[in-house]
């Protein structure tokens, strides 16, 4: 209130002032009262007529204005937002059913390993057996070859010395009697084979 | 004689000699003013209304951001309670900016730079919120020249003070403006009579002078409309919430 005063004084002394001014130079038409009533009668009509138009007419146009702009910007926000929530809830569907089927693929993956192993196991199992077995029949042929060789052996080479006897001194040797050599021979160069 | 700087605010008589009885109602350059100032508020805060467009376009732009800078000038200082009495605030407001912005250009009338406009404004405004304090408050609104908190013995005092200053309101309230306006034409015109008289040699630096002026006059045309409203809202204040 104090303010209001203070403030009320400094137009006053103003006033006093622009007063003295107007005195020297004349007078003031502001404080001549000829068109005093005409301006009072025409402030009234303009400014009634200016704000019965403006409260009645235009105002509430504006408001209604920014009130529809107010709205419909909430209005996108609020879609903007829900459509966020279900894009995010989308990319968390998206994201499980990646998960879920990364897992699926890995069981696949496991499964398909496990039965490619189990069969390779198996064929390698059937074809362990198969090679042993062969393995077995080769070996079992060589003993047989081995076994039979030394026979064959002493046999060649009694023909053969009876032959290289016949050619070189041209007296036919007891059969028997080379055998016996030969025989002899082979035991020991067996046992040096075998001493091996 | 033009070199007169008080001519400018001379009233004449435009068209016709109105008179009912003895009293003159006639249609002054006064009245021209009023009446372009008020067409032309109501042209531009019409077309700003028309279309109702999400981005608005520059005149809409314009009357939203009036409306919207007058809105919040009011809650701000009123509150809430003062929102039945924007349109007038508004118009208060608007009318005083534009019979200020249109006294700017030259050889225009300027409405508000006689005390008989102002006080009428001021005046109406003071009846209109003192009616208004009486409503709300009944006789409890007496209470507003009783501050609260001040000692028994300066009461008296006081309350004398607060009487005189609440009845001095519609004085300076419409003082304020028209003196404002007054000085500030006043004082263009006192430099423009400089730059005539001081010739093509001289005539610069009141020239300059008279340029800065017109500046600064533009802002005091806007300001004090801008005080006019406030100092509105401020009584309605007084009037709507009373503090003491």
């Amino acid at each position: 209130m104090i303010r209001n005063i203070f403030f009320s004084q400094i137009p006053l002394s103003f006033l006093f002032l622009v007063e003295t001014f107007a005195a020297e130079s004349g007078g003031m038409p502001q404080l001549n009262p000829e068109f005093w009533i005409s301006q009072i009668f025409w402030l009234t009509i303009t400014f009634g007529f200016l704000y019965i138009i403006l409260s009645k007419l235009i105002l509430p146009k504006i408001s209604a204005n920014l009130e529809t702009r107010k709205s419909q910007i909430m209005e996108n926000i609020e879609s903007a937002e829900k459509q966020r929530k279900d894009s995010e809830e989308k990319i968390k569907e998206y994201d499980k059913i990646i998960q879920d089927s990364r897992i699926k693929a890995k069981n696949y993956f496991n499964q398909a390993r496990e039965k490619v192993l189990k069969d390779i196991s198996k064929k390698r199992e059937i074809l362990d057996k198969e090679l042993s077995e062969e393995i077995n029949k080769a070996e079992l042929e060589i003993q047989d070859l081995k076994n039979k060789s030394p026979e064959k052996i002493t046999k060649i080479a009694i023909e053969t010395s009876n032959d290289l006897i016949k050619q070189l001194i041209g007296v036919d040797v007891n059969n028997s009697s080379i055998s016996a050599i030969v025989e002899d021979l082979s035991k020991r160069n067996k046992k040096e084979y075998h001493g091996n | 004689m033009a070199t007169n700087p008080m001519n400018q605010f001379e009233v004449y008589r435009i068209g016709p000699e109105i008179k009912l009885g003895s009293i003159n109602l006639s249609f002054t350059n006064a009245s021209l003013f009023m009446v372009i100032s008020s067409i032309a508020i109501l042209v531009i805060f019409n077309l700003g209304s028309k279309k109702n467009s999400l981005i608005p376009n520059k005149m809409q732009l314009l009357a939203e951001l009036s409306y919207t800078f007058v809105s919040k000038m009011i809650s701000d200082t009123a509150g809430s309670k003062a929102k039945p009495y924007f349109a007038f605030i508004f118009s208060i407001f608007m009318f005083v900016l534009f019979c200020n912005m249109f006294g700017m250009i030259p050889y225009t009338f300027t409405v508000t730079s006689h005390i008989i406009v102002t006080f009428m404004l001021a005046a109406f405004i003071f009846i209109g919120v003192t009616i208004i304090g009486f409503i709300k408050h009944g006789l409890g609104y007496l209470k507003l020249f009783v501050p609260s908190g001040v000692p028994v013995v300066l009461l008296p005092l006081i309350v004398v003070i607060e009487i005189i200053s609440y009845l001095s309101r519609p004085i300076s309230l419409s003082v304020r403006l028209f003196a404002n306006m007054m000085a500030g034409h006043t004082m263009m015109k006192v430099f423009g009579g400089f730059v005539i008289s001081l010739g093509i040699i001289g005539g610069w630096l009141p020239l300059s002078f008279s340029v800065a002026l017109t500046g600064l006059e533009i802002l005091v045309a806007f300001l004090q409309a801008y005080v006019f409203a406030i100092l509105t809202c401020i009584y309605l204040n007084d009037a709507l919430n009373l503090h003491h």
